[in-house]
């Protein structure tokens, strides 16, 4: 009797201390209605094949790893418009310094790396520092490395090595290594918001900048450090996306709208556009809700521009089921 | 005799005073865009005579119009992103109407008009009456907007313009006294200014626009009717994104990715134009030069023969330029 009831209650506690995020209510039902559609109209492949379930979750890596560092920036009150051309430079950069040799991809990791973090310490400087808006900066600096890559690069550059290739393709069981790898920056990302005092600070630059500043943050140095991680979380799925495709290209971040996909699997996730509030596991059932999309509309047939109205119609509608009980006027 | 000169050079160095304090209220945007308009009359002669000119205005009278558009939207502190969908929807769906059909024109042009106005009726009810933030709102009717315009012509343009619809983005007044002849855009971007103009600085929507802008809490307090007025905002915004778009398709033809990015560039407008984001500021005049700077920035940069990517490059330096000049003189000035 007495152990039910401590059981129960540790089950409590124990969800409380989690704290699902109401998206995953959201991710759960589209998940559903996408396998009951499929099931009644085209042969019910979600729910009967493990293949296709591993395909959502390849599917959500590119976009999955980018959308942490972007949940990282919005949660400090600011937004990154530049990953897109971030994940462009390093897919060209990555595969243009390997040349398919196997001894240059030490060499190209460091590079793009490197590059990575100065994109984002570039953009946390003008933010901070020039008091530019985030919005703008950003913008800027994507226009201006878009100006660079397609000046230097014009079509697909070099390639990488066979050996490198295991990061789009290898698998441990029927599991591919790159779901592995979105799930330890997922849980990195969700470590250092709630563990560190890093992830607090960033927190409360994001609520109230100036209360920050006053109780005695160093508020810039916080907005620089999570701009220079969001730019490195969009190197890593430049590199996932150049060993998927065997060559960078300078059109591979742009055709993929990373910076407004993460944007919006960001919001759709539960973190507050104004800053302060969110995480990065509501982020990764935004990612996974849109890949879910993707197949279910895939497998349905569903005309491709239609698609694209369904996903403007469903950003719209999760996020107004968050905003709607409000009482602020949003901006 | 001492006292009387040092009072003459009191006097004098107060008015010089006086005037650098005048000097400093012009907008930076004005000295910007007349400099950078000589450069490019040096480097290419066209740029001096009338007819180059008039191209000029030509070519840049449509991004002047979204600019004022998206600035009343930016001056109540929200973006509008679905502008440039909404010009492409206006170029790709009139060009199927039309059926090159010149009687089709005005229905044509009407129905574009009564579509985008309700196009920005739901993104100001989505903003206001359901609290999502616009970046967001705008951002899922840029999706929604640019698929249904490709699902509504069938993923590829179908058919041409009328001459009669291609004449307001394309066309010019013959036989103009003085500059010979006239652009037909820039009579329009005349007519889109003046009304924005008075309305904006001259009445209380405009006034009540930079209340909301400047602190929507206080204004609603003070009695504005806040929700009517930012979801106004995004109906101007985005009639005038329609006007614009039937002017880029007069003067550019059908293609579907004619209004991509077009957003951005009215952003970038804007904000070189003194434009805050998170609202309470806004010149239409400005805005408008702000647009021509961008352009005249093109043309210098074409003239110079530098490739196409290096635009970006320059838009991306200008644009966080004129930012950081407006944040760091108001810091100095605190």
């Amino acid at each position: 009797m007495t152990t039910t009831s401590a059981s129960e209650r540790n089950i409590k506690s124990f969800l409380r201390t989690i704290r699902i995020p109401p998206v995953y209510y959201f991710l759960i039902v589209i998940f559903l209605v996408g396998g009951l559609l499929d099931l009644f109209m085209a042969g019910g492949q979600i729910f009967g094949n493990p293949k296709i379930l591993v395909n959502i979750l390849v599917r959500s890596v590119a976009l999955g790893i980018v959308a942490v560092g972007q949940t990282f920036v919005i949660i400090g009150a600011s937004i990154d418009l530049s990953v897109v051309y971030v994940i462009s430079l390093t897919a060209v950069m990555s595969s243009y310094i390997m040349q398919g040799d196997p001894k240059n991809v030490p060499l190209a990791i460091l590079m793009v790396v490197l590059m990575g973090a100065v994109v984002g310490l570039v953009n946390g400087l003008i933010i901070t520092k020039l008091k530019v808006n985030s919005f703008i900066t950003t913008l800027g600096t994507s226009l201006v490395l878009s100006g660079i890559i397609n000046s230097t690069f014009s079509n697909w550059a070099g390639s990488v090595p066979r050996s490198y290739e295991f990061f789009g393709y290898a698998t441990i069981g029927p599991i591919p290594i790159s779901v592995f790898v979105l799930f330890l920056v997922v849980l990195t990302g969700s470590f250092i918001l709630s563990r560190t005092k890093f992830g607090s600070a960033l927190y409360g630059v994001g609520g109230n900048e100036e209360v920050a500043r006053l109780s005695g943050l160093r508020t810039d140095r916080v907005l620089i450090i999570a701009h220079i991680f969001c730019s490195i979380t969009a190197v890593l799925s430049g590199l996932f996306i150049v060993s998927r495709l065997r060559a960078g290209a300078p059109w591979v971040g742009p055709d993929g709208y990373y910076d407004l996909e993460s944007i919006a699997t960001t919001v759709v996730g539960g973190t507050l556009l104004a800053g302060g509030k969110g995480g990065v596991w509501g982020t990764l059932a935004g990612v996974l809700i849109f890949s879910i999309l993707d197949t279910t509309f895939n497998q349905l047939g569903v005309n491709p521009y239609l698609t694209i109205v369904l996903r403007g119609l469903i950003i719209v509608l999760a996020v107004a089921s968050y905003t709607i009980r409000s009482k602020q006027e949003a901006a | 005799m001492t006292t009387s000169t040092s009072v003459e050079k009191n006097t004098f160095t107060s008015t010089l005073k006086k005037i650098w304090d005048l000097i400093k209220q012009v907008p930076p945007v004005y000295p910007v865009f007349f400099l950078l308009f000589i450069v490019v009359s040096f480097l290419s002669p066209t740029y001096s005579s009338m007819t180059g000119i008039m191209a000029f205005l030509r070519r840049t009278a449509p991004l002047g119009i979204l600019a004022i558009g998206q600035m009343v939207v930016l001056a109540t502190g929200g973006y509008d992103l679905s502008i440039g969908s909404i010009v492409t929807l206006v170029c790709l769906v009139s060009s199927l109407l039309l059926a090159d059909d010149p009687a089709n024109t005005y229905p044509t042009i009407g129905l574009m008009l009564a579509l985008g106005a309700g196009i920005g009726l739901t993104n100001g009810i989505l903003v206001s009456f359901l609290k999502i933030p616009s970046f967001i709102a705008t951002l899922g009717m840029l999706l929604i907007v640019r698929g249904a315009a490709l699902y509504w012509v069938g993923g590829a343009p179908k058919g041409y313009f009328t001459d009669n619809f291609r004449m307001w983005g394309r066309g010019y007044l013959e036989n103009v006294p003085i500059v010979g002849r006239f652009p037909i855009g820039m009579i329009i971007l005349f007519v889109v200014g003046i009304i924005s103009w008075f309305a904006f600085h001259r009445t209380n929507f405009g006034k009540q626009i930079l209340a909301v802008g400047d602190n929507m809490r206080a204004a609603k307090l003070s009695g504005v009717k806040v929700k009517l007025i930012r979801t106004s905002a995004f109906v101007i915004s985005a009639v005038f994104a329609v006007i614009g778009g039937v002017m880029i398709g007069g003067y550019g033809g059908v293609n579907v990715v004619i209004g991509q990015g077009l957003e951005m560039s009215a952003i970038a407008g804007c904000v070189i134009g003194g434009v805050l984001l998170g609202g309470g500021k806004g010149n239409v005049l400005s805005v408008i030069f702000g647009a021509y700077t961008l352009e005249i920035l093109f043309s210098m940069l074409n003239l110079l023969g530098l490739p196409k990517p290096y635009k970006d490059t320059f838009q991306g330096l200008i644009i966080i330029a004129a930012v950081a000049y407006v944040a760091l003189s108001r810091r100095r000035r605190r």
